[in-house]
């Protein structure tokens, strides 16, 4: 990812990763109107700085969950085989238990 | 190095962060924890999205609201955070949910439950003591003695962190290439002790998170002053899998997801470090929405 230095890149990047997140609907968020009246009022260098890092972790925390639920979608998605499925891929079935398994609550 | 990676894939669901760390099939004896075993669910069965609209409200403090429901912690307590920044984002992290719930994404979530529920009941001077602790084992402070490459990497792109935290702080650490590790000097421990004191207990869990994460307190220092951006600290955290991706090439359902997921963690870690902080002057906004 590129380094994102200035506060135009940042906001316009977590405005970016909202609209994903929520959609066509994002302008009406909380988070939205937070992060706009967040840009206009730090003007002051000091303050200025410590925002900017505030908007770029932000930015930062958005991207990253997103592309990681990607990532685990795409790998880690189908979670488990079914206990039947994983028996069949030796050849061999489960037992029938009509009374169910002792254990079972 | 590979066994790194492969503890932090296997982190993936027995987080050490409370509730996830639940085991499977756990007996849950009494009635009103049955109603947080039923939100939170268990580690692997995924609970449906069961509202619409995420707001927040105040009563002092900050709630938030999930249709009509206040939202909760796994323990029962109502969910309650000093500021309003950290409402806004909590309710967001909600509101990004689609139709299941996945709670492995939801970090600034977590780490108000664990600020608030705090189940390990650690105190604030424990925390500090651990953290201390951890920088007999910094991640900057082990440096290897081959491969040259890695040698000059950790030399180049360390380096320049030490000095700063040495700086910044007027302490001592140095670093050692020996099973060993630095001999930290008592008064820099001091000096670092006094400064975790300033830090209130939430702010403390989510430094101790963070320390957690990146494996080392002298790039968490350098995360929350300000001095690294996350990108970066992760980065450095992650020094030797860089070089070793370099030499041998990526895998991206390993290296990235385990990148992803650092970062993620650990921006959540710094904002609800730096929102914990926030003087209190923000409770002076009234609501309109």
């Amino acid at each position: 990812m590129a380094a994102v230095t200035s506060p135009l890149r940042a906001c316009r990047g977590i405005l970016k990763e909202l609209r994903i997140a929520k959609g066509s609907d994002y302008r009406n968020t909380l988070v939205y109107k937070h992060v706009l009246e967040q840009f206009r009022r730090n003007q002051f260098c000091r303050a200025r700085m410590d925002a900017l890092h505030a908007a770029r972790t932000y930015l930062c925390l958005l991207t990253s969950t997103r592309m990681h639920l990607r990532l685990h979608e795409r790998y880690h998605g189908r979670g488990d085989r079914a206990l039947e499925e994983v028996a069949g891929l030796v050849g061999l079935r489960l037992p029938t238990q009509p009374g169910g398994k002792g254990w079972e609550t | 190095m590979m066994l790194r990676n492969i503890c932090r894939y296997q982190r993936q669901f027995g987080q050490v962060i409370w509730p996830f760390s639940f085991p499977q099939g756990q007996h849950v004896p009494s009635l009103s924890t049955h109603l947080q075993k039923a939100k939170y669910a268990s580690g692997t069965t995924e609970r449906k999205k069961f509202y619409e609209n995420v707001s927040i409200a105040q009563g002092g403090l900050f709630e938030i609201n999930l249709d009509k429901r206040k939202l909760k912690t796994p323990g029962g307590k109502l969910f309650t955070v000093p500021n309003e920044a950290l409402a806004i984002a909590v309710a967001t992290e909600w509101d990004a949910q689609k139709d299941t719930l996945k709670f492995y994404t939801m970090h600034l979530t977590t780490l108000c439950n664990t600020a608030l529920d705090n189940p390990t009941q650690r105190t604030k001077e424990q925390m500090i003591s651990a953290a201390l602790k951890f920088l007999e084992t910094d991640t900057i402070c082990y440096r290897v003695e081959e491969p040259p490459g890695l040698v000059e990497l950790q030399r180049n792109e360390w380096d320049p962190v030490m000095n700063w935290i040495e700086q910044r702080y007027n302490v001592v650490i140095g670093s050692s290439s020996n099973i060993m590790g630095p001999q930290i000097p008592e008064e820099t421990k001091e000096t670092f002790q006094q400064h975790l004191n300033s830090y209130n207990l939430w702010s403390m869990t989510g430094l101790e998170y963070v320390i957690t994460q990146l494996k080392s307190l002298v790039l968490s220092f350098g995360l929350i002053d300000r001095h690294l951006s996350v990108e970066q600290a992760v980065v450095l955290s992650r020094l030797e899998e860089e070089y070793q991706i370099q030499r041998w090439g990526n895998v991206e359902w390993v290296h990235d997801y385990d990148m992803y997921e650092l970062q993620a963690r650990t921006a959540a870690g710094a904002m609800f470090v730096h929102l914990s902080s926030e003087s209190t002057a923000v409770k002076r906004k009234i609501l309109h929405d």
